[in-house]
């Protein structure tokens, strides 16, 4: 069987800077992919890519179906699901609010039921419901990104650098959040992230890109073991 | 477990906060109704049809506002050409009722369109271009249309402008022409209110909340914004062509100086003032806009009155410092402030109850839905 998100030879940039220059990559269903990488190394381009946001070359496909010129509207309709870098929860609107956004490209009579399964997942979002998301801290937000872009009921959710600005223990319960709903939705995650230990614990494999090529790969404990991945990512 | 009771479990705890039944807001929703109905359905009764036409010119005004605040407020997106939408929208009236012969009624619906296709050509350029550079493109149409206008004498009347027939109340009506104005104004503007409130609060409204406050979260959540982008012009420019519909009923004349950059300008201000992003913040501003320099409707006009009549041309030095001054005061507009003021309330409250600091902390980004 093909696997869930194929990506082949990806180049992409912006305008008439490239970033990525022929990525390889793949997610298989109810697989935890992380990416590991430095700033500027193209994980943020990589994920905006996949999701439409900006044009890439090669080929990219999501059960088949091409993601590469589809708008992101349609690439969301694929079944894939992306949290944007630094959350963007919609401040003004409520909790409440920005998971019924989040099933905007759903028509099913579920969506009520949905929020009661991410409130269980995230209780601290059911206290809050009625607030408005610009009003809680910063992991309480990441929390309700993710619960947000689960709403849409992915097959691949899109992951990009949820630890950024949170506390240590708040990422720990982020990834942790992670893990559970992927064990029981089976919902395939594609992760980019720089705190490479807490992601790599979750993942089941991982890939290293370092300007714009993919420069390692392997399973997660391949990864945690491998010397240079040591030194460069997790720091010991 | 069905959502139904879970969610009735989630809100139990919320009531001490707002300290009001569910049953008791009602009754307070219901009583304001009543109140602002019975006060729209009084003021002809009540005022002189001089009066009567300055509250029509509200209605007007409060048109444009709705549909400015819709683009603006709600979605992001500035304009500071609202004023050539209405000037299309009295013109298209003004031209069919009077060389054509069309009833008033079905010349509001032709205004409306030919608003709604204007906005939609405007909305395009809005795709690529964005905050002070869509401002521009928007200036560029509040100049020109004047300009137009003149241009195409033959059809509009150029520079001397177009009499149009009167507005007349159905005879079964009883009514005097202003009170029937300004009456089938207030319904329609009422109407289109409650549209627009429904529209804010539904999963279109969230859809446009989102792609102003963070389009890059409403593209990955299926928000095809393009799409949104156009239509909401096209709805926000058709709102505004019924105001200058309305606005010729009441006037029963065009020229192109009522529709330069001034009229476009007022708009915005009427929108800011009254509070960007409320519901009915646009109808409080036109109120305003109209009031401030006339002075001839309620509360009273003390201010015109006492200072101004004898130094008319002092009423817009006293009407740009009286914006100022409540721009301090409510940087949110009136009815932003007014929210702000009762969240503060009821979190003080909230804090009073619960003897400590309130869940979250912080300010409200003043709450927009």
């Amino acid at each position: 069987m093909s696997p869930l998100l194929d990506v082949r030879d990806l180049h992409a940039g912006y305008g008439p800077i490239t970033v990525l220059r022929g990525i390889d990559l793949t997610v298989e269903d109810g697989e935890i992919v992380v990416v590991l990488g430095a700033n500027g190394a193209g994980k943020t381009t990589l994920l905006r890519a996949l999701s439409g946001m900006i044009a890439g070359k090669g080929s990219a496909t999501v059960d088949g179906n091409s993601v590469l010129g589809r708008r992101p509207d349609q690439i969301v309709r694929l079944g894939v699901a992306h949290v944007p870098q630094g959350r963007g929860t919609i401040t003004d609107l409520t909790v409440d609010e920005n998971l019924q956004l989040g099933a905007y490209a759903r028509k099913d009579g579920e969506i009520e039921a949905d929020k009661e399964r991410w409130f269980e997942l995230f209780p601290r979002l059911r206290e809050r419901r009625t607030q408005t998301a610009g009003s809680m801290s910063g992991g309480e937000q990441q929390m309700l990104a993710i619960a947000r872009a689960l709403m849409a009921r992915p097959r691949l959710l899109l992951l990009d650098e949820p630890s950024l600005g949170l506390a240590p223990l708040v990422t720990q319960e982020v990834f942790r959040s992670l893990a559970q709903v992927n064990a029981e939705q089976g919902t395939a995650v594609l992760v980019v992230e720089q705190n490479a230990n807490l992601a790599l614990d979750v993942g089941n494999r991982g890939y290293v890109l370092e300007t714009g090529g993919i420069v390692a790969a392997g399973s997660a404990q391949q990864l945690q073991q491998d010397e240079a991945v040591r030194k460069a990512y997790l720091g010991y | 477990m069905s959502a139904a009771t879970a969610t009735a479990t989630a809100t139990a705890p919320a009531p001490t906060a707002g300290g009001l039944s569910p049953a008791a807001r009602t009754a307070i929703k219901v009583v304001v109704w009543v109140a602002v109905v019975g006060v729209l359905y009084w003021v002809p009764q009540y005022f002189t049809p001089v009066q009567v036409g300055l509250f029509t010119k509200v209605i007007a005004l409060a048109f444009a506002a709705l549909g400015l605040n819709l683009l603006t407020g709600y979605s992001g997106l500035i304009s500071v050409g609202h004023g050539a939408f209405m000037g299309v929208g009295a013109y298209t009236t003004a031209i069919l009722v009077a060389d054509h012969g069309w009833s008033h009624g079905a010349a509001l619906v032709a205004s409306a369109a030919a608003a709604f296709v204007l906005g939609v050509l405007i909305g395009l350029p809005a795709l690529r271009i964005k905050g002070l550079y869509l401002a521009l493109v928007t200036l560029a149409l509040a100049t020109l249309f004047p300009e137009v206008v003149k241009r195409y004498g033959d059809v509009t009347g150029g520079t001397q402008g177009l009499r149009v027939p009167k507005f007349k109340a159905p005879e079964a009506t009883d009514l005097a022409n202003d009170q029937w104005i300004y009456y089938v104004a207030v319904v329609l503007l009422v109407l289109s209110f409650v549209a627009v409130r429904n529209l804010v609060h539904s999963r279109v409204g969230r859809a446009l909340i989102a792609s102003r406050d963070n389009e890059t979260a409403a593209e990955t959540m299926g928000v095809h914004l393009s799409a949104y982008r156009v239509v909401v012009f096209g709805i926000s420019a058709m709102l505004a062509g019924m105001g200058g519909a309305v606005n010729v009923w009441q006037t029963n004349f065009v020229d192109p100086g009522q529709f330069g950059i001034v009229l476009s300008i007022t708009v915005l201000v009427a929108v800011v003032v009254g509070g960007a992003a409320t519901i009915l913040g646009p109808a409080v501003g036109a109120y305003l806009v109209v009031w401030l320099p006339n002075g001839d409707i309620l509360p009273p006009a003390v201010m015109p009155d006492l200072i101004l009549k004898d130094n008319p041309e002092l009423i817009d030095l006293v009407f740009g410092a009286a914006l100022i001054a409540l721009m301090m005061l409510a940087p949110y507009g009136l009815v932003g402030g007014i929210k702000l003021a009762l969240y503060r309330l009821k979190q003080r409250r909230a804090v009073a109850a619960a003897g400590k600091a309130p869940p979250g902390g912080g300010e409200p980004a003043v709450s927009t839905a």
